[in-house]
């Protein structure tokens, strides 16, 4: 009576999470049936800062590159979102993937350059790269140099015939966009670059000394990250049908609240972005009257968690119930026939 | 070509101003090993007390020095024992959030107490005083007695740095702290009074900034981020190779301003980028990152 091994990712906490979240998915692909157009762009707001943290938290909480710089991707891939458009004449919804593909062009020798930098210069280094993109954003007369430009209604019709389609088929897109980003996280944490990326988490050292390609693995979260970045970006400006330079690279709307959104929400968790962006808007819903008090209080917020509970509000409810929304870690199960499946 | 020269020569002495900032930011990297992201924010901040001081007190720019210097340096070193101590360790991650948090909060603070507005310090005549240097070739006043003050302040760091005993403490805590602990250094205290220093000399460029140029609560991060790459043009850990890297940054900023007024700041960044892919280690290097 020999007892079987095997790994397992999932457990009961996880199945149970996985099949909460299809169904939240499904209803919420259903919210134009139930929802009014305001509950739709909130939503879309939502799915993209989930997206968007989510990606930072790959970056930052995984990969140890912390960025202040993502509002370059996010500019970048809505500045070629109405390039494509206007100038290639791409219909938009195929000018997303296209612009988060031409962001990866870009972001490959960007890397070459800022990887350069270390630990807390790598992040100020994003941030010139993003200024450099502003500031050259601002230079292109054919896309409205520093003041911007709206998308003609000749583009925006096209997507859809009625307005209300368009809505619905935007509101579609945003969701599928960051449940096949969140997919794509989940994929990536559980094939190798995802062990090597836990490794690198949690000791950087130890990783590289066990064999981890410590550089290449992070040029390979950097490069994702900036192709998910732009095209959440593309999506995000597609939706708004206006763009500016400072729009487009705000620091404050990019990548300040994205940060503290998942530092709140719990860093280095794939929940913890997720949790980040319900409290992020429950607390804008509520304060969002107190405009700039509203920024300052949710610095004061992040700071206080970064020294208290490092590990977020996710990371508290995992300490506390060992809950897993996503099944991710490795676990051997031995299957001992006498005692049933433990 | 007379043009030229005067290019230049304002490049330099607008140099000496980001050599300040510069200062400030490897002092503190140097002793503990951290990046301030509020630097810039914290640099507005101590225009913004210069502001009030001088408007209360009736005061000149210069004179409010006086205040706002040993303001901002208490400042600092109750920010470091207060808050940024409890983030220094391994992680990286700590220091830059908090740091980042504190920028956004600065920024905001400062929006809610003086709006959006552009101020300015007048500091009266001297403001448009110049002398003649040769045939064509004038120099301001204000900004001679900035970059001289920027040469002063830098070489005071450096004797501070290797000719006292804080400068001792600074570089033992810098070298190991653990061991600077053991021969009887507070090391709490030591950061403590490197982030006094930083701040000490935030405040001076801060005002002498805000005589310059109009300042809002948004330029934080623009004063951060020239201050970093003069630190990273010039190489890390060496006080003298940032002045070399903040003259370089104002160079090609004033050449780039020149050219095209759009492409002042752009020129800048572009400059330090073509320095980190031909010269990643900086002109002066001293330390690795």
């Amino acid at each position: 009576m020999s007892a079987a091994v095997r790994v397992e990712f999932a457990n009961r906490a996880s199945r149970v999470g996985m099949v909460a979240m299809a169904l939240a998915v499904m209803l919420l692909a259903a919210a134009p049936a139930w929802g009014g157009r305001d509950d739709l762009r909130l939503l879309a707001e939502i799915y993209a800062y989930v997206a968007l943290a989510s990606m930072w938290n790959l970056l930052a909480g995984y990969a140890g590159l912390v960025s202040v710089g993502q509002q370059a991707y996010v500019g970048l891939g809505a500045y070629l979102l109405f390039a494509l458009a206007i100038l290639g004449g791409i219909p938009p919804l195929w000018a997303i993937p296209l612009a988060g593909v031409l962001s990866v062009g870009v972001a490959l020798p960007v890397a070459a350059l800022i990887f350069r930098l270390r630990g807390h210069y790598f992040a100020i280094g994003t941030w010139i790269v993003a200024e450099v993109f502003r500031l050259l954003a601002s230079q292109v007369s054919v896309l409205g140099s520093g003041s911007g430009l709206s998308l003609p209604a000749g583009i925006v019709t096209s997507i859809a015939d009625t307005r209300q389609m368009r809505e619905f088929l935007i509101y579609w897109v945003a969701l599928a966009l960051t449940v096949a980003i969140l997919i794509l996280i989940v994929l990536l944490l559980r094939s190798r670059y995802g062990l090597a990326l836990k490794a690198i988490r949690d000791n950087e050292l130890a990783a590289e000394s066990n064999g981890v390609d410590v550089t290449r693995t992070k040029l390979v979260v950097y490069v994702i990250t900036a192709f998910g970045t732009a095209m959440v970006g593309a999506l995000i400006f597609l939706q708004k049908l206006r763009i500016s330079p400072d729009a487009a690279f705000s620091v404050n709307d990019w990548t300040a609240f994205v940060i503290f959104i998942t530092v709140i929400g719990g860093i280095g968790r794939i929940e913890g972005p997720i949790i980040g962006t319900i409290v992020f808007f429950l607390l804008r819903q509520t304060l969002a009257d107190l405009g700039t008090i509203y920024l300052l209080m949710l610095g004061v917020v992040a700071i206080v968690v970064m020294l208290q509970a490092p590990k977020g509000l996710w990371g508290l409810i995992v300490e506390r119930f060992g809950w897993e929304v996503f099944p991710l870690e490795r676990r051997v199960v031995i299957d001992d026939p006498r005692e049933g499946n433990p | 070509m007379i043009d030229w020269a005067n290019v230049i020569l304002q490049g330099v002495l607008v140099g000496g101003l980001y050599a300040m900032f510069a200062a400030g930011l490897s002092l503190i990297f140097g002793v503990m090993r951290l990046v301030n992201i509020a630097h810039g924010d914290l640099i507005v901040l101590a225009a913004y007390l210069a502001l009030v001081t001088t408007e209360t007190l009736g005061v000149d720019p210069l004179t409010s020095l006086l205040i706002v210097v040993p303001l901002m340096a208490a400042l600092g070193y109750a920010l470091q024992r207060l808050v940024l101590n409890r983030t220094l360790g391994d992680d990286l991650l700590p220091p830059l959030l908090v740091t980042f948090g504190l920028s956004v909060i600065i920024q905001n603070g400062l929006l809610e107490l003086f709006t959006a507005d552009s101020r300015r310090l007048q500091a009266g005549a001297l403001e448009v005083a110049t002398f003649r240097l040769a045939d064509g070739v004038f120099i301001g006043v204000l900004p001679l007695i900035q970059f001289v003050l920027a040469v002063l302040v830098i070489g005071a760091l450096q004797l501070v740095f290797y000719r006292t005993a804080l400068g001792r403490a600074f570089r033992a805590t810098s070298d190991d702290p653990a061991v600077a602990q053991l021969v009887g250094l507070d090391n709490r205290h030591v950061f403590g009074l490197a982030m006094a220093l930083s701040l000490a000399v935030g405040a001076i460029v801060g005002v002498l900034l805000a005589v310059r140029a109009n300042f809002d609560p948004a330029i934080g991060p623009a004063r951060l981020i020239f201050g970093f790459e003069a630190v990273i043009i010039g190489g890390l850990g060496s006080l003298w190779g940032t002045l070399a890297g903040g003259i370089l940054l104002g160079v090609a900023q004033a050449i780039g301003a020149q050219l095209d007024p759009g492409w002042q700041v752009l020129a800048g960044h572009l400059a330090f980028l073509f320095v980190l892919a031909v010269r990643p280690q900086g002109l002066f290097p001293k330390v690795r990152g």
